[in-house]
């Protein structure tokens, strides 16, 4: 028996570009004009898990992802890391959603792709960071759900032991399919897709699915759908004493050195 | 409005995780601005004794479900407890500790209660929004200072996640009075469909981050191989903790339970010192509450540098080895 096999991802501003990144303070939204976007890095991870699973089992991966056109890049590298299938939930009524209105149409579509046995997301994205996606993700298609996985053993095709990772330690968890798991990056090592499979990717289709084509009201999903609003934003006040020492080298590591003492950190 | 408001007490092995004491005083000034009670709720197996030691700490009421299949936390059980509870009682307001299990929890029981919940809180105050005082949450944005308020306008209980170390501690009063009330709950084990059979904790090697007094705290910017070694010797010259941003652990330069910020620790220590990290507002927040800071960059115009006591512009290659050299002599 084959798996169907469903993997989670998110293109997301470069995270070593994050300091250009900046808020817009009006609408309380991100500026990332000319930053390069790629998939979120632990998705990658998850997307590596989805093709091990694959190659075990046998079966079929289909990567999704929710995000305006360009989002497309980021299935196109998943199609050619070794993918099946690509979806993008595409429609302008999905954007500014909070993890609630990101979480419900994802279920949707993965709903609307038929039968199910393991979903796979990264833990959590670089961006909004929040972790919980996956969880809600789960919930919204009323199966179980393990975060944080950093190993699977399996013991049969269906019936698997996870481990999740806790502060300074882990719990072991026994899972039975169809559930959905959230990995970090101890669980495997991405593959590089080679340069032939990258320019057949780049020709592959990519579906994209809009709110119709889900049979979704567009009161429940983006902005409008979010139970979480942003309010305001304001400056965090930071006070510190901001003394920038200045000269060679060798002088400020002096300098420095004798100001923490005078400061008692030392 | 008679609402209370609630916080998740989370128990490993009968212990009280920190976090939940945090929280639970965060939700004793909340509630006392809207007038009215706090509760915790607790789940476990024998865990009386936590109730106790939660009214001590502030909790006016303790929803205590005990069961044998309560004792570790298993994710389906524990999203069907707390979810039956918040319908039973309609709290206005439920806080969770954002640990590795919290983060498990709290996303699942708001979808399974349908509302809305905010991660990475620095602040929660309750503050008037269109003629209703709703919980607003501060939560770091992208780069500088700016921090943004989050709320949940419609749906109840309003939920927010708080990291161990962002809330002070209460104090503990063992003369505070308050009430048990024991919740009746059928939980089956076919119930389970996700089952967590064992929980392992390590014992934490080195010196625990969150109690270091002195933290070195490595970014993208450090680069070489060199610069990373001296930066270790530097952190073992001064008995410091090793951390690092998130490119940092990207690079396998500090491991992922070392990195500091909003979805890493939060630390406090007499002396924190940042090398090649811009000061990403995520990263910032990590090491807000540190007495003296010391930052290094090469980039003049870098956000760390309104976040620090001393800066230092400069190359790490050029500046470390001197200061490592000066701080050999000022431990010698």
């Amino acid at each position: 028996m084959a798996l169907e096999i469903v993997v989670c991802i998110k293109q997301v501003p470069d995270p070593e570009q994050f300091s250009k990144i900046t808020l817009d303070p009006v609408k309380g939204t991100i500026r990332r004009e000319g930053i390069p976007s790629v998939i979120n890095p632990l998705d990658k991870h998850a997307i590596e898990e989805a093709l091990l699973i694959r190659e075990k089992f046998s079966g079929r991966v289909t990567a999704i992802s929710m995000g305006p056109p360009q989002a497309k890049e980021a299935l196109q590298e998943a199609l050619a890391m070794g993918v099946d299938e690509a979806v993008l939930l595409c429609d302008r009524a999905l954007a500014g959603a909070d993890t609630w209105a990101t979480a419900y149409p994802l279920a949707e579509a993965i709903k609307k792709l038929g039968k199910f046995d393991i979903i796979l997301c990264g833990n959590e994205t670089v961006d909004g960071a929040t972790a919980q996606v996956g969880p809600q993700l789960a919930e919204f298609l009323n199966i179980p759900h393990v975060t944080n996985v950093t190993a699977i053993e399996f013991t049969s095709e269906k019936s698997w032991n996870v481990r999740r990772a806790i502060e300074r330690g882990y719990m072991k968890v026994a899972l039975e399919l169809p559930s959905l798991i959230t990995v970090l990056k101890d669980i495997n090592q991405p593959r590089l897709p080679s340069v032939i499979a990258i320019m057949e990717a780049a020709g592959r289709e990519i579906r994209s699915w809009g709110c119709g084509d889900m049979c979704l009201a567009e009161n429940v999903v983006g902005l409008v759908g979010s139970p979480t609003q942003v309010v305001g934003t304001f400056e965090q006040e930071v006070k510190r004493a901001r003394e920038i020492i200045r000269g060679s080298e060798a002088e400020v590591a002096k300098k420095a050195v004798k100001r923490l003492k005078e400061l008692g950190a030392l | 409005m008679n609402s209370e408001v609630w916080i998740w007490a989370e128990q490993r092995d009968g212990r009280l995780m920190g976090v939940s004491s945090e929280i639970l005083g965060k939700a004793c000034q909340l509630a006392e601005k809207l007038g009215v009670g706090v509760a915790a709720v607790l789940l476990g197996e024998k865990v009386e004794g936590l109730a106790k030691e939660l009214i001590a700490y502030g909790a006016g009421k303790v929803y205590l479900v005990e069961d044998p299949l309560l004792r570790l936390y298993q994710s389906d059980l524990y999203t069907t407890v707390i979810s039956e509870l918040v319908k039973r009682h309609k709290p206005e307001i439920l806080l969770l500790g954002a640990t590795a299990v919290g983060m498990d929890l709290a996303p699942a029981v708001a979808a399974r209660v349908d509302t809305g919940l905010t991660a990475h809180c620095v602040d929660l105050t309750i503050e008037e929004v269109k003629n209703k005082s709703l919980l607003v949450a501060a939560i770091p944005g992208f780069g500088g200072k700016i921090m943004v308020k989050i709320a949940c306008p419609e749906k109840r209980p309003q939920m927010a996640t708080v990291k161990a170390g962002m809330m002070e501690k209460p104090s503990k009063d063992e003369k505070r009075q308050g009430q048990i009330v024991r919740e009746k709950f059928e939980l089956k084990p076919a119930e389970m469909r996700a089952r967590t059979l064992e929980m392992v904790e390590e014992k934490p090697v080195g010196i625990p981050l969150e109690e270091a007094e002195t933290v070195v705290s490595v970014g993208w910017g450090v680069q070489s191989a060199a610069n990373l070694n001296l930066a270790k010797e530097i952190a073992g010259l001064l008995r410091a903790a090793w951390a690092g941003t998130r490119p940092a652990v990207d690079r396998g330069w500090v491991p992922e339970e070392a990195m500091i910020g909003q979805s890493g620790k939060l630390v406090s220590p007499k002396l924190f010192i940042s090398l090649g990290a811009s000061g990403a507002m995520a990263y910032a927040v990590g090491f807000l509450k540190s007495k003296v800071v010391l930052a290094v960059d090469k980039n003049p115009d870098a956000p760390i540098f309104e976040m620090c006591d001393i800066g230092i512009v400069a190359d790490l290659s050029k500046l470390l080895p001197p200061l490592a050299e000066e701080f050999k002599q000022a431990v010698s």
